[in-house]
């Protein structure tokens, strides 16, 4: 264990902190849908995925990142809104597991769409040449991207602290979350509320599969494994909790880029005790309420 | 103003509301009284749409809402304090009653609207910035009435208003549905406190499993002792 300066442990950390932002936008947008409309997205991960291609779809037609970046979890959006209104609606009110198995199937039907379109081998997904390279943050150098990464997410969740703190539509979601029917008292649309909120988590997604990609490269099954990696972090951060999903997506991903320094073959093992740690001192995770699941 | 005809409702298998007949006139107090399980929050959540399953005909202002999505009612100008009174919890007062206020065209006026509640209560004013679940019981009711009020509806339907309440508050807040009507709003008022209810109301329906059974002013309905034994005592 020489090797082990605290530079390096910094730096590690501080990589685990570009992996843990990709997790708190995935751990954001399903615990935003969970809260407001009891739903686990099991086609979360697949919504990420989507994000990867559309991104490289975009990428493909116009060369330009940035054009990428908007346009994919917009997409995204529009595709999770479709599935909202065509589908998962249907099952409001029936019991948490009927939305679950559906969005499971969904989640196959996806994947195996994007494998018949862009077939089923990694694809590359260039760095942008604005953001190749390295910074250097005081303790060593760090790659651009990975900043960039970390401050996209920053402004993501901002911009969505914003919005539900600080707007009427925030305060339409807020309360909608805990009392759909007054809000229906109140003459507001609730089902057109879910149909956003629903897209917003989706969009969400697509946005950190997108900035993903450049990272690990573009597969159909890349959003399988991330999902439950997000689940986790929606756990332990407490269901339907903002708040949690970002202590808990930054705290997972620097335990699992530490785990990987000392023993990477445990870096996936390493979350899912952190779990069963904090859920039996917490049941109900960092933020979240007791009894929301029963 | 408001105007039901055959009214049925279900929950589930079991039939609720076997055709219910019930008129409210513009700039009335009309009372629907009745016992414990009679029915009485059934219809108004039948009138508001937020139940499953139903049968006949709601018409308020001209207009049929049966047949409507629940969320219409407030654009027509109908409001509801439902008999929990559903403060959401972790919000400030001010918050409440600007919930009240998102789907009105009077939310770009929330300064007048704010102005105009705090006139007609007092005792929230003082609370606009307090986590209103920390309130009294009282004072939530009072504020789940304001938060229906601020979008000045033409109608509202009130669930046993004063249930759990001090009496002196009680007493401040049939006051105020007395000024309420006075500014011209229309009230159907559900009530066990069946002398303070029948004391301000114009009218009074009587429910009793599901049926109205009986039907009279509340003069008249005060003076006949018989009738309140039969189906009001509990
Ligand atoms: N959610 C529900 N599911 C099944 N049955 C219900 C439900 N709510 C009410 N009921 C039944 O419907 C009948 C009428 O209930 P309702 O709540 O309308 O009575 P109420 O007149 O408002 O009584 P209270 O004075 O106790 O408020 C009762 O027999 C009640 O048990
Ligand atoms: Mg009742």
């Amino acid at each position: 264990m020489s090797g082990l300066t605290p530079d390096l442990l910094a730096m590690q950390a501080f990589t685990g902190l570009a992996l843990g932002a990709v997790y708190v936008l995935l751990a954001t947008g399903m615990s935003l849908i969970f809260g407001m409309l009891t739903v686990v997205n099991f086609a979360h991960g697949a919504f990420y995925m989507l994000g990867a291609y559309l991104g490289l779809a975009v990428l493909g037609l116009t060369g330009n990142f940035w054009l990428a970046l908007l346009l994919a979890p917009l997409a995204v959006a529009a595709l999770g809104m479709l599935a909202e209104r065509t589908l998962i609606r249907r099952l409001y009110g029936r019991g948490i597991d009927y939305p679950l198995l559906l969005t499971f199937g969904l989640a196959y039907i996806i994947v195996e769409l994007v494998r018949i379109v862009f077939g089923t081998q990694d694809l590359p997904f260039d760095t942008p040449d604005a953001l190749t390279g390295a910074a250097d943050i005081g303790i060593g150098f760090f790659p651009l991207y990975r900043l960039f990464v970390i401050g996209v997410t920053a402004l993501v969740l901002l911009a969505l602290w914003l919005f539900l703190e600080r707007t009427p539509y925030g305060l339409i979601v807020r309360v909608g979350a805990r009392d759909p029917e007054i809000v229906r008292i109140l003459g507001i649309d609730i089902a057109r509320v879910w149909l956003v909120v629903f897209g917003i988590g989706t969009g969400i997604a697509g946005l950190a599969g997108l900035l993903a990609a450049p990272l690990q490269g573009a597969s159909p099954e890349m959003g399988n494994s991330i999902l439950a990696e997000a689940f986790v972090v929606t756990v332990v951060g407490g269901m339907g909790s903002l708040l949690g999903a970002v202590a808990a997506g930054l705290l997972v991903g620097v335990v699992v880029s530490l785990t990987a320094l000392v023993a990477p073959e445990m870096a996936q093992v390493a979350i899912f005790a952190l779990m069963a740690v904090v859920l039996l001192l917490r049941p109900q995770g960092f933020f979240g309420r007791a009894g929301l699941m029963s | 103003m408001l105007r039901i005809a055959g009214l049925h409702a279900w929950y589930g298998d079991s039939h609720v509301l076997q055709g219910i007949d019930l008129d409210v006139r513009a700039g009335e107090i009309v009372c629907l009284i009745g016992r414990n399980g009679a029915g009485k929050t059934t219809t108004l959540r039948s009138i508001m749409g937020l139940l499953r399953r139903t049968q006949g005909s709601v018409v308020f202002d001209g207009g049929e809402l049966l047949t409507r999505p629940a969320h219409h009612r407030f654009a027509r100008g109908l409001g509801y304090v439902p008999e929990e009174r559903r403060i959401v919890p972790g919000l400030t007062v001010r918050e409440n009653l600007r919930i009240g206020l998102l789907a009105s065209p009077a939310r770009r006026r929330e300064a007048a609207a704010m102005a105009r509640i705090a006139a007609i209560f007092p005792r929230l004013v003082e609370r606009l910035g307090q986590v209103a679940v920390t309130m009294s019981g009282g004072e939530q009711q009072m504020l789940a009435i304001a938060r229906a009020m601020i979008s000045e509806p033409k109608m509202i339907l009130l669930d046993e208003p004063s249930e759990g309440i001090m009496p002196v508050l009680v007493d401040e807040m049939f006051d105020l549905f007395r000024r309420m009507k006075r500014l011209g709003t229309t009230i159907l008022l559900v009530e066990q406190n069946v002398e303070l209810a029948l004391g301000i109301a114009d009218r009074a329906y009587i429910l009793d499993q599901g049926r109205i059974v009986h039907h009279a002013t509340a003069a008249a309905l005060l003076a006949d002792a018989a009738v309140q034994e039969r189906y009001c005592s509990v």
